[in-house]
């Protein structure tokens, strides 16, 4: 294969992945979690609200939101770590990542809080 | 044997970068983070307006699960497509490369028509961007997100193009994981977006 001109900076990121990077066996296990939480996400949806009168159904829509959130943090988790690589890449990767994610947990937090005294602010003049 | 070649030369040559990682790789991730308060002051709008409407449609009314889910499905499958034509491009597979990356390109328009149908739908049955507070921030922030797959898309389709021309070989790799990066963050938000507007919706 001719190959246009190739960079030592390119050479050197090359070298670097293909001896970090995983296999597709582990990128077709991690696909398969991921749709199999999806499914359990739509299937404790599906228990807790479109069947109000089972008991479970009931069970579960008490813990609802934090069974959600942690089945979407799963996923989050799993792309990543493994798509995206940050298990293998520096760590200085993950940490402007992580960095960026914690100013937006602190967004929403932070807007949620204001919004909530706001109301409760004007309810009371 | 050029791809040993290309390996064995990396090996010898001392980091580009005062980080020792290439600078699109790090910019990328940059910007990554900071889409990440992008999307975050979207999802809190959505989370703060929320019940607020005056009057309908309601999300309980309007939004549908099986739709919505299948359009999930494609996403995540395009993010395993991705790294599987990644994969194919680090190791010179050109067949690998070319089949996957098609396959994402696949999944991604059909995710976008999926949400251009779900918009249309929408109209149709009297939410628009000024009806109320639903309206205004679910349109906000889908819409925002919808943009950004549509990015992508177009993003991945011209590595595509490279891709067939022969113009992607492993040394240049990198082109294809700084887009598939990006993908991959696509992929994630609609990760949050999908539990908290969808399967929150009551």
């Amino acid at each position: 294969m001719a190959h246009a001109s190739v960079t030592p900076g390119e050479m050197s990121s090359l070298a670097h992945d293909e001896h970090t990077h995983p296999g597709p066996g582990l990128y077709v296990k991690i696909g398969l979690a991921l749709f199999v939480l999806t499914a359990l996400e739509v299937g404790v949806y599906e228990v807790a609200f479109e069947h109000p009168g089972n008991a479970l159904g009931t069970a579960l829509r008490s813990v609802f939101v934090p069974v959600i959130l942690l089945l979407s943090a799963c996923k989050f988790a799993l792309v990543a770590m493994y798509y995206m690589h940050l298990k293998q890449d520096g760590k200085l990767l993950s940490g402007v990542f992580i960095f960026g994610l914690i100013l937006a947990a602190l967004i929403i937090v932070g807007l949620m809080l204001l919004m909530a005294y706001h109301h409760a602010f004007a309810r009371l003049h | 044997m050029a791809h040993d070649a290309a390996l064995d030369a990396g090996h010898a040559l001392h980091p580009e970068t005062t980080t020792g990682i290439d600078n699109r790789k790090l910019a990328i991730w940059t910007f990554i983070g900071s889409e990440c308060m992008f999307f975050a002051s979207l999802i809190a709008t959505y989370l703060v307006y929320k019940g607020k409407s005056l009057s309908g449609p309601t999300p309980a009314e309007m939004l549908q699960i099986p739709l919505v889910t299948f359009g999930t499905a494609l996403l995540l499958f395009s993010s395993l497509f991705v790294v599987l034509a990644l994969n194919g491009a680090q190791r010179g597979n050109r067949r690998q490369l070319i089949i996957w990356l098609g396959m994402t390109l696949v999944c991604g328009a059909f995710f976008v028509g999926m949400q251009v149908y779900e918009f249309q739908h929408f109209v149709h049955e009297g939410l628009t961007l000024k009806t109320n507070l639903f309206g205004a921030s679910f349109y906000l922030l889908t819409g925002f997100h919808g943009t950004h797959v549509t990015i992508g898309v177009l993003w991945l389709a011209t590595v595509f193009v490279t891709a067939l021309r022969g113009k992607l070989p492993p040394e240049r790799a990198m082109n294809l994981e700084i887009a598939a990066l990006y993908w991959h963050f696509v992929d994630v938000v609609w990760i949050v977006i999908f539990p908290v507007v969808y399967l929150m919706k009551d």
